[in-house]
């Protein structure tokens, strides 16, 4: 995805035991700041279906 | 070059004479100048059909899958390492195939030297080193050097992996190239310069799918961009849509491409999509030490757990 230019903070990968939940919220907090900190995303959106 | 020919031409037809194999897979001329077609030989006195030079660019693996006779199947570097996998995916059997491997020494971009030649291509011959291209006006000569499809400039993997016969002695492999040059290139550039140079590479796609159709690696019943319930992608131009096909379309050959250019050599328009496939490529050996297709012994990537398997990108 970082090839194609997708900022990296964007995608995220975690393994969170249904037990962990601490580590649920801490990681879903650094997401969000993450994605925050890089605005709303211009790439990969279909705005609208193009006719030909 | 011509002993190439006459040893295929041989090698075909004590196969076929000897009912070793029922039908023997390989390249004749095609009706346009570099433009070589596959080719099925199902009979003896059918072989003198059968050409080697540097137009044999298509991946002949492509015509192997599901295939249930014996086949004879002539193999450069590159087919053969697809040959391999699409072994090791029980898409053919290896007692099936009697493989005639061939000592690749690169094959030629057809597009360059239509771009660098003047007036319309009557005919191509080629000597050792040199492409005499003749036209209306008069001739031009190019050193094949300077001519070769990019991935066969950096191939280092010219001779075929596995074969039961050979029709030349084996080429040394070029082992002063770095495959990798343009992908690492591209590494370099920030988020927003990579989707434009992606979004400008792909503009001109028209969605004909002679990339998938090319590759052998693309076997799938019904391709995922062909689904309709669910429909995974739009069938437009959008350039979302576009992006998404080439980008899926790469992905599932992560671990399995051989970069044999038969996707670009197929594009009508010229398209350098191995640019994603080798970044994938790049990234099996890097972090598996993977190539695709060298040996029926080894697992794929992709296929096994190992327990050093890299998990960094997991938080």
């Amino acid at each position: 995805m970082q090839y194609m230019g997708i900022e990296g903070d964007r995608l995220h990968f975690s393994w969170i035991s249904s037990a962990e939940s601490t580590k649920f919220v801490r990681v879903v907090s650094e997401v969000c700041a993450k994605v925050k900190a890089l605005g709303p995303n211009q790439h990969f959106v279909k705005k609208e279906a193009k006719v030909a | 070059m011509s002993t190439y020919t006459e040893n295929i031409r041989a090698i075909a037809q004590r196969l076929l004479k000897s009912c070793q194999v029922e039908l023997v897979i390989g390249f004749r001329k095609g009706t346009q100048p570099m433009m070589n077609e596959p080719c099925f030989v199902s009979t003896p006195d059918a072989v003198d059909q059968l050409v080697w030079d540097s137009n044999c660019g298509i991946n002949l693996a492509n015509y192997l899958t599901n295939r249930t006779e014996k086949i004879g199947i002539v193999a450069k570097g590159c087919d053969s390492r697809n040959i391999v996998t699409h072994i090791l995916e029980n898409k053919i059997k290896r007692e099936q195939l009697v493989i005639i491997g061939v000592p690749c020494q690169g094959m030629i971009d057809k597009r360059r030297i239509a771009a660098e030649t003047q007036g319309e291509i009557l005919e191509v011959a080629e000597s050792d080193e040199q492409i005499i291209v003749k036209t209306r006006e008069g001739r031009q000569t190019f050193a094949k050097a300077d001519v070769l499809q990019q991935n066969c400039s950096v191939c280092i993997h010219r001779n075929p992996v596995i074969y039961d016969e050979l029709t030349a002695d084996l080429v040394t492999e070029q082992s002063d190239v770095d495959p990798y040059a343009d992908v690492r290139e591209l590494e370099t550039l920030n988020s927003e310069e990579k989707w434009n140079y992606f979004e400008e590479l792909l503009a001109p796609c028209i969605r004909c799918y002679a990339c998938r159709n090319a590759c052998p690696l693309c076997y799938c019943p019904t391709c995922f961009v062909d689904e309709s319930k669910p429909q995974w992608l739009g069938k437009s131009q959008d350039t979302m849509d576009v992006r998404t096909f080439h980008f899926l379309r790469a992905f599932h050959c992560a671990g399995r491409c051989t970069d044999c250019g038969a996707c670009e050599r197929a594009c009508p328009v010229g398209i350098n999509m191995r640019l994603l496939t080798k970044k994938l490529n790049k990234d099996c050996f890097a972090l598996y030490g993977w190539e695709a297709g060298l040996s029926l012994d080894t697992r794929p990537a992709l296929d096994i757990y190992q327990t050093n398997d890299p998990e960094d990108f997991i938080k």
